[in-house]
């Protein structure tokens, strides 16, 4: 009996949640780490929590609690909710450490997301929390064939279809391996009827012909592109291309960027909120006006027996310290600037608070007098990624075929690239973004209109764009950060295993507060 | 190498520009920065933080000052925290990737941890007259201090 049999009979029988308790143990579905919004029930009358950041970690903590009759007040360093989610849009003003101010101006309706920009379809915790806000989403796509692969020393600068470089070098692998199976070179791997159905399968996947070799024909420009598409009426024959060496295509390295889409959080289908990242954010500032205090800037936490103290001071008139007063606190500061608190906590969460650094990043968003990528270049939405400092360009996945101008994500760095962005005025580094983009899109020059750069690690309310674990920290830091240390515990992406998602904020928001309340039904303090 | 200048330019605005222009700086890649000396480095990558006058920034968090900073009177102190992190600060220490990560760390030799101390603690108003060697860099790592354990 197959596994397939044994799980048709277990369904048969049992009926569907046998099923899929079936199918989990024998490793079909993997079940999500998300279970829901957690009841909380019985929560004792007037019970308070401190929320510190109005990120989404804290706004969904904020909103459970309230719902669920806790007295919830938070705190907030900047003037608006969200955080790390934002949406930098035309009329917006953006002052960074350093005091570099930039004024965007993008027309009406274009936007950037310096944070987050997309949705993958298993961050059900964050797709529930969009349906309760009622925040329209669209798809974000990712993968495009017609975008680019690009490296400065390939195909001298040219850049190349993602489509062209995948079925280029897809087919020569199938026709190697072809070979290999025919000249008996598989024999002691592959039974001889496993042998057959595989060279059917490799004629399949790589678009091989009936001698199985990876040459110029229908199939071949069916994957990779036409030299002449086909058309109607006179001139409509199409021609078909010429394949890649395969030395090419491997020494031009550019296979290097074909897999980003086949990993879980890049698969197919992702989304995005209509009118930008930043309508989550804003929905739930929305929803909490009561209970947000903006522009506050913590300065110390201390907890007793009594409860939980956080100082603070109005960043509009600095020096004038401010308390705050509750039962429990939930603390989302980012581990950068938390490190930097006062806070009575013990010293396994203080050093693991310590101990992990923050990731570089930057993102560039350009505007162009018109949407020349799916004017001339046929490219709708998706990304070009490229090793030239700026390292990808992604084509607005909003108003597909539109007139008028558009917004490009022109820059996505990391590493050193990021640094250097970083070290840059923001003038500078949108003037690079443009000069460093051109070398893939020539309109550039003529095109480009203003751009705005968002580097993290200059962000006033985060110092940097996220925690960067390894697995030594993990194993030495993540549990005692994750403990409820007396009347304090901590949420954030930081707080979670999905580093720099969303998804981490908010079930790590949601975890905090099902324990917390445990404790506070349970009536006492660890 | 050119740099900008130190001068925050405020109000900046969202940079119109005529057209593209060529710079006169280029990035560095993960090889080339092999080559570049400690004013490079400040300039490429410490001032992205600590910004280009070194005056260090407030925010939520502060970074700190490196110039009227006591803390700059222990060159040792410096390289530690440049070899092995400090806070939300990335180690920039030379050590194999584990290619656990989507990026990659920027590293930098022991000399020029060095170097961009003895850069930092002869400008901005900084006068200090002893430096630090790249040996005494070297000598900070955990793998050289156990060696020379008995």
């Amino acid at each position: 009996m197959t596994r397939r049999d044994l799980l048709r009979l277990i369904g048969l029988s049992a009926g569907g949640a046998a099923m899929y308790a079936a199918m989990n143990r024998l490793g079909f579905a993997a079940p999500s780490p998300y279970q829901g919004t957690p009841a909380l029930q019985g929560a004792p009358r007037g019970t308070s929590v401190l929320i510190l950041g109005a990120g989404l970690a804290g706004m969904v903590a904020a909103y459970e609690l309230r719902a669920a009759g806790y007295k919830v007040q938070v705190l907030e360093y900047n003037q608006r909710a969200g955080g790390r989610n934002w949406t930098l849009r035309g009329g917006d003003t953006y002052t960074e450490l350093g005091g570099f101010t930039q004024h965007c101006q993008f027309d009406r309706g274009l936007y950037i997301n310096p944070g987050p920009w997309r949705i993958p379809y298993h961050h059900r915790g964050l797709l529930d929390y969009c349906k309760k806000l009622d925040i329209p989403l669209e798809p974000f796509v990712q993968v495009n064939y017609n975008a680019y692969l690009h490296r400065a020393n390939a195909f001298g600068g040219k850049p190349q279809r993602y489509r062209t470089i995948n079925a280029d070098y897809r087919g020569h692998i199938a026709e190697l391996l072809a070979k290999a199976t025919q000249q008996s070179k598989l024999d002691a791997q592959v039974s001889k009827d496993d042998q057959a159905l595989l060279l059917d399968s490799l004629r399949q996947w790589g678009a091989l012909d009936k001698n199985y070799a990876y040459a110029a024909g229908p199939a071949t420009s069916n994957r990779r592109g036409y030299a002449k598409s086909p058309g109607g009426g006179l001139t409509a024959k199409p021609l078909d291309s010429q394949p890649l060496q395969l030395h090419d295509v491997l020494t031009s390295r550019l296979w290097s960027g074909l897999t980003d889409g086949e990993m879980i959080e890049f698969q197919t289908t992702l989304f995005q909120p209509v009118g930008g990242m930043g309508r989550i954010g804003e929905a739930f500032g929305k929803r909490l006006k009561e209970v947000i205090r903006y522009n506050a800037k913590v300065t110390a936490i201390h907890q007793d027996d009594h409860g939980v103290t956080v100082s603070y001071e109005d960043t509009r008139h600095p020096g004038r310290a401010q308390t705050a007063h509750a039962d429990w606190c939930i603390c989302t500061i980012p581990l950068s600037i938390l490190s930097q608190i006062p806070m009575n906590v013990g010293a396994p969460m203080t050093e693991a608070i310590g101990a992990v650094p923050y990731a570089a990043s930057v993102k560039i968003g350009l505007q162009f007098k018109r949407r020349f990528w799916e004017e001339d270049e046929d490219i709708y939405g998706g990304i070009t990624t490229t090793d030239l400092p700026i390292s990808t360009i992604s084509y607005p996945s909003a108003d597909f075929n539109s007139k008028g101008k558009g917004v490009l994500l022109g820059g996505y760095a990391y590493g050193l690239d990021a640094y250097q962005f970083t070290a840059l005025t923001p003038e500078e580094r949108v003037r690079k973004a443009v000069e460093y983009g051109s070398q893939i899109h020539p309109q550039y020059k003529q095109e480009f209109e203003s751009g705005v750069a968002v580097a993290w690690h200059r962000s006033p309310s985060t110092l940097g764009c996220f925690a960067t674990w390894t697995d030594e920290l993990r194993d030495k830091h993540y549990e005692n950060l994750c403990q409820i240390d007396g009347r304090i515990a901590l949420a954030g992406e930081h707080a979670s295993y999905l580093p720099a998602w969303q998804e981490g904020a908010v079930t790590s928001a949601l975890d905090v507060i099902t324990r917390i309340h445990q404790r506070v039904v349970a009536g006492g303090v660890a | 190498m050119k740099r900008l200048s130190a001068i925050a330019i405020l109000f900046l605005a969202c940079t119109k520009l005529a057209a593209a222009q060529t710079s006169d700086n280029a990035f560095y890649t993960y090889a080339s920065l092999t080559h570049a000396n400690g004013e490079a480095i400040f300039h490429a990558i410490c001032q992205g933080c600590h910004m280009p006058d070194a005056k260090g920034a407030i925010g939520a968090g502060t970074y700190p000052a490196l110039t009227g900073n006591s803390k700059l009177a222990s060159p040792q102190y410096m390289a530690a925290v440049i070899l092995f992190g400090r806070h939300d600060m990335p180690s920039f220490v030379s050590k194999p990737s584990d290619h656990k990560n989507f990026f990659e760390d920027a590293k930098l030799s022991d000399a020029q941890i060095a170097d961009v101390i003895n850069y930092v603690r002869t400008h901005f108003g900084n006068h200090y007259t002893n430096s630090i060697t790249a040996a005494e860099v070297t000598a900070m790592h955990p793998q050289t201090a156990a060696a020379k354990q008995p």
